[in-house]
């Protein structure tokens, strides 16, 4: 008998600030950027006011069953804020953050999740996908978007976020394969909040973390502080480097934790215990962020508060457009159906009317 | 002009499709050297590259959903899955995703893209190789289904849906593949979707299917012919959006319709044509519309499987139950 090693790895875990707001140097040359920086941090601050905001709408019925990303706002934020306008995103459903830094509208996110198609037809990253609801079903599209890249040459990338329970499914282990094989153009982020509505991370996957998952496509996979939103865009930014530049895939592993319920229809005390939350109050991104600048001077108390108004400000007039949108005639559900409305399709979409 | 098979004639389309619009590539699992298992892409790796005739990972979930990727950037991606049976992991992708995109985006994003496979038994396959699931892929809104009964349609319906702006569900009968043959004119001209084919004028009788029992109609019509009876054949050819007006002013004109399909009774696509002559054409009936269909059964492996097709027998037994009648 002989046996050897055929292959060995390792998962890197990458954090820039400690959960106090220390910093663990040496940091990347983006964190010496205090306007960046200060521009990141409205963005978080402004996506938890937005769902804030968001859940009062439907906890008084004027919203439909919304995902707050409360506790999560560094991983859409950190890795958006890496994109170019030209790459693609392709976003779950928990990724209001990622959409705003993209530039999809406070009110187009509350026309969606209000329950209008027009919420989707984002006046600005008008290549970027919808969310995804069913869960990992759009990581084969992502792949997709990224072979068109590869086709033409383009020096883009697609960058997909979705969950942690979104690795157990096929849909992931397929397209994570695929852009291993072809080397796509393609960085795929795990939000992992530790929780898929109740079931908790250890009961997920027995793998000691999701970013090996990797490994077996033969792609990189790693980990990063999901609540350090420096290391986040950090990492990001140089898997989308690689994947412009035809190095190849990347999966990361964004480590953070789901403060809230998983949607406004779930009560998330039926399974977990408040007691069990709190530290990871003191993990959060917003606060650690706040304390890494407040320490470097690059922050003040009058920006905090103006930033606070700023988002309340913006989310209110965006709510108060969005209340003031009348809903679209009823036939127009046939009006995107196809390119042309099928003659088949006539009679039905006339009972609805004209209009 | 050549005499080509079915399977040849699909071969053509794409190719000519390849050749007309750039935008056009081919994937699937062994679609490249191996020219698919059924041939119908042998040739185009070596005349279109590996940029435009992509081999797969074993992986029909992301072949689908890959397409969509493709397809809303602006590729005309056509997806070769090798069999039906194999098919059923794309019923998310195609549901959830292809057939509402459009839609969810208000236009903004679209997928123009084919998704193709062979369907229906009758050539003694394994288990899972003789599928016909079009009724689960037919009550998609937004996704059409098409599905040719000869080489020249599968010839100019490929193309069209290969040109379609829209996601498109491309079945073609495995039992047709190699037989008949027929002169394909490889001109590159589409035929029209949502559109019946007439393929038969007759008074006394309409006969309406799609796929492989076709051939089973138009024999079992030549048998009533002998006997001095007119019918009517319909290949339905687009089962979504349904061309009913064609169905409709047939059995007007017959009062009398059996409908053929290999797929089971209950829930089959048959079912929604019957209950469009139960409607609109009731008063026109002057028999009970019959079905001639796969048994409520799982899909017998090969020894029995031409039990549970229609044969020509069956559709010339309800057609004599029909014509017994007024």
């Amino acid at each position: 008998m002989s046996t050897e090693p055929v292959v060995q790895f390792k998962v890197e875990l990458t954090r820039y600030v400690a959960a106090d707001g220390t910093a663990l140097p040496p940091l990347p040359a983006f964190a010496e950027d205090r306007a960046l920086l200060a521009g990141v941090y409205r963005a978080m601050v402004f996506v938890r006011a937005f769902d804030a905001k968001a859940v009062a709408l439907q906890r008084t019925g004027r919203l439909g069953t919304y995902a707050s990303s409360l506790g999560q706002e560094a991983v859409g934020t950190g890795a958006a804020s890496a994109m170019r306008a030209e790459d693609v995103l392709l976003p779950s459903f928990r990724d209001q953050a990622a959409q705003l830094m993209r530039g999809v509208t406070p009110l187009e996110l509350l026309l969606y999740w209000g329950g209008d198609e027009r919420g989707s037809d984002f006046a600005g990253p008008r290549q970027d996908f919808p969310i995804s609801v069913p869960v990992a079903s759009h990581i084969p599209h992502a792949a997709g978007v990224a072979l068109a890249f590869k086709l033409r040459h383009e020096k883009r990338a697609a960058l997909c976020l979705f969950g942690d329970g979104a690795t157990s499914k096929g849909d992931f282990y397929e397209a994570l394969n695929m852009a291993g094989v072809w080397q796509l153009p393609l960085v795929m982020v795990v939000n992992n909040n530790q929780w898929a509505i109740s079931v908790p991370r250890s009961a997920q996957s027995a793998a000691r973390t999701l970013a090996q998952k990797a490994i077996a496509a033969g792609i990189p996979g790693e980990q990063v502080d999901g609540n350090d939103v420096i290391a986040v865009r950090d990492r990001v930014a140089q898997a989308l480097d690689r994947a412009r530049s035809g190095g190849g895939p990347t999966l990361i592993e964004a480590l953070t934790y789901r403060l809230g319920d998983h949607t406004t229809s779930d009560d998330a005390r039926h399974y977990r215990d408040d007691t069990a939350v709190t530290p990871h109050w003191h993990e959060e991104p917003i606060a650690r962020l706040r304390q890494f600048m407040l320490a470097r001077s690059t922050w003040s108390r009058a920006q905090e508060e103006a930033a606070l108004a700023d988002a309340a400000a913006t989310v209110d007039s965006a709510v108060d457009l969005y209340l003031a949108t009348p809903k679209r005639p009823a036939a127009s559900m046939f009006d995107h159906l196809f390119a042309a409305l099928p003659p088949a399709l006539a009679s039905q979409r006339a009972e609805l009317g004209d209009a | 002009m050549p005499d080509v098979t079915l399977v040849q004639a699909v071969n053509l389309a794409a190719g000519r499709a390849m050749a007309d619009d750039p935008t056009v590539v081919l994937l699937g699992e062994d679609i490249g050297a191996d020219g698919g298992v059924f041939r119908a892409t042998d040739g185009l790796l070596g005349r279109f590259g590996p940029g435009r005739v992509l081999d797969t990972p074993l992986a029909e979930s992301a072949i689908a959903g890959v397409s969509i990727g493709l397809a809303a950037q602006g590729f005309r991606p056509v997806a070769e899955i090798q069999f039906m049976g194999f098919a059923y992991t794309c019923l998310d992708q195609m549901l959830n995703h292809a057939a509402r995109l459009r839609t969810r985006t208000q236009g903004r994003l679209t997928c123009p893209m084919v998704l193709r496979m062979p369907c229906g038994g009758g050539i003694h396959a394994p288990e899972h190789h003789s599928e016909s699931g079009e009724a689960c892929f037919a009550n998609v809104p937004g996704l059409r289904v098409v599905i040719p009964s000869s080489p020249s349609r599968a010839y100019g319906l490929l193309l069209a849906a290969i040109q379609d702006p829209d996601p498109v569900l491309f079945l073609e009968p495995a039992r047709l593949y190699r037989t008949p043959r027929e002169t394909v004119a490889d001109t590159g001209t589409a035929l029209p979707l949502d559109r019946c084919f007439t393929l038969r004028d007759g008074a006394d009788i309409t006969f309406v299917g799609w796929g492989g029992v076709v051939m089973d109609m138009l024999a079992a019509a030549e048998v009533l012919a002998g006997e001095g009876v007119a019918t009517e054949v319909i290949d339905v050819a687009t089962l979504v959006p349904l061309d009913a007006e064609t169905i409709l002013a047939s059995v007007a004109k017959t009062g009398r319709c059996v409908i053929c399909h290999e797929a089971s009774l209950t829930g089959g696509f048959g079912a929604e044509i019957a209950a469009r002559l139960a409607g609109p054409g009731l008063l026109s009936l002057l028999a009970p519309v019959e079905r001639v269909t796969g048994y409520d059964t799982v899909l017998p492996l090969p020894r029995l499987e031409d039990a549970h097709r229609p044969s020509v027998a069956r559709i010339l037994a309800a057609a004599r139950r029909g014509l017994a009648h007024g």
